[in-house]
């Protein structure tokens, strides 16, 4: 019996070895929001392409929507672009969130490398950021038909990331209109 | 007087000291000296959720000025330094705390170390009093052995030829 006790160092190796290998799947810039299950925060802000009018919180209202976080100085947001733009010509919903930006020039950004949003508006303060938990650009929210945020992704969206964030999207087109 | 190096190296040093350290440059003081201080201790408390090892008080990053700002505005609408602190763990999630919550999913974290302290050093009780055991003349003998010793060793006392 005392020969299983010479055992134990050995069993508390594995254990510590099996913590530590799931330890390195894990992302540790991960911050998984805090906004989950939780509706878009109330705000009021320009419609960047028609001057004058204003965006509120009901534009999330009935339709499943990407909340694209995106502005013309953030490099990565250039990089995901292109797979914005073919997102929105499969059918997929998506409204941008001008983030800290300058109206001219984004503007002139979504001329030259197309329009993939529905609507967009701008948020010049980052105020609205802030109570979005943003901390920087591309971030993109999956909001459902009630206006509720189901999944945030910090990053760039591309095609490996869409095939998770896909099938959430897919699944949230399924769910009925509250 | 001192050498030329001597003296090149000193005004070199007051050079570096005269470009004191100064965390980050606030462009308002805040309107009271009691509120400048919660100000500057929240800083020190919260993270920055950019640069995820930096509290809000070091980061240059642009969003950590943005909630500097936010921490400032909050302060002179009159909130408590745990309503600031919550307004941004609502935002940004428990995350931006640098020193966590003790509640039930942090247990692990405050606790681990210490009762893994405790275990390792009742492992280290148990072993060296396994080893400290007093190692007797006989020291592996049954009970059967033990009997036969003490016969063997009475008998050579009683009689015997003293022939081993």
């Amino acid at each position: 019996m005392s020969n299983l006790k010479l055992f134990v160092p050995f069993f508390v190796f594995l254990a510590l070895a099996l913590v530590l290998y799931k330890g390195l799947e894990k992302d540790p810039n991960e911050l998984p929001s805090a906004l989950i299950g939780r509706p878009v925060p109330a705000f009021s802000l320009p419609d960047l392409l028609n001057p004058g009018q204003f965006v509120d919180e009901s534009v999330f209202q009935g339709e499943v929507t990407l909340l694209n976080v995106w502005a013309t100085w953030c490099p990565s947001c250039r990089v995901e672009h292109p797979f914005l733009v073919d997102l929105a010509n499969q059918g997929v919903r998506i409204v941008g969130m001008d983030y800290k930006d300058q109206d001219q020039l984004a503007r002139d950004w979504l001329e030259q490398l197309g329009n993939p949003y529905a609507v967009t508006f701008t948020d010049a303060s980052g105020k609205l950021g802030v109570d979005l938990g943003v901390f920087g650009a591309p971030e993109t929210y999956l909001v459902d038909r009630g206006g509720v945020i189901r999944a945030k992704h910090v990053g760039v969206v591309n095609e490996q990331v869409w095939e998770q964030l896909g099938q959430t999207y897919r699944q949230l087109l399924l769910e009925p209109a509250p | 007087m001192l050498s030329p190096v001597l003296r090149t190296l000193l005004s070199l040093l007051l050079l570096l000291a005269s470009v004191s350290a100064v965390a980050v440059i606030e462009i308002a003081p805040l309107s009271s000296a009691e509120l400048e201080a919660r100000y500057r201790e929240l800083l020190a408390e919260l993270r920055c959720p950019k640069c995820q090892n930096q509290n809000l008080a070091d980061s240059d990053s642009p969003i950590a000025a943005d909630l500097r700002e936010q921490v400032r505005a909050l302060l002179e609408e009159g909130k408590s330094d745990d309503e600031v602190v919550a307004y941004l763990v609502d935002r940004y999630g428990d995350f931006v705390r640098y020193r966590p919550a003790v509640q039930s999913n942090t247990l692990v974290l405050w606790f681990g170390p210490a009762v893994l302290g405790v275990l390792a050093l009742l492992a280290i009780v148990l072993v060296v009093r396994a080893y400290r055991r007093p190692r007797s003349a006989t020291p592996d003998l049954s009970e059967a052995e033990r009997r036969r010793l003490q016969q063997l060793l009475t008998e050579r006392e009683d009689g015997g030829s003293g022939n081993p």
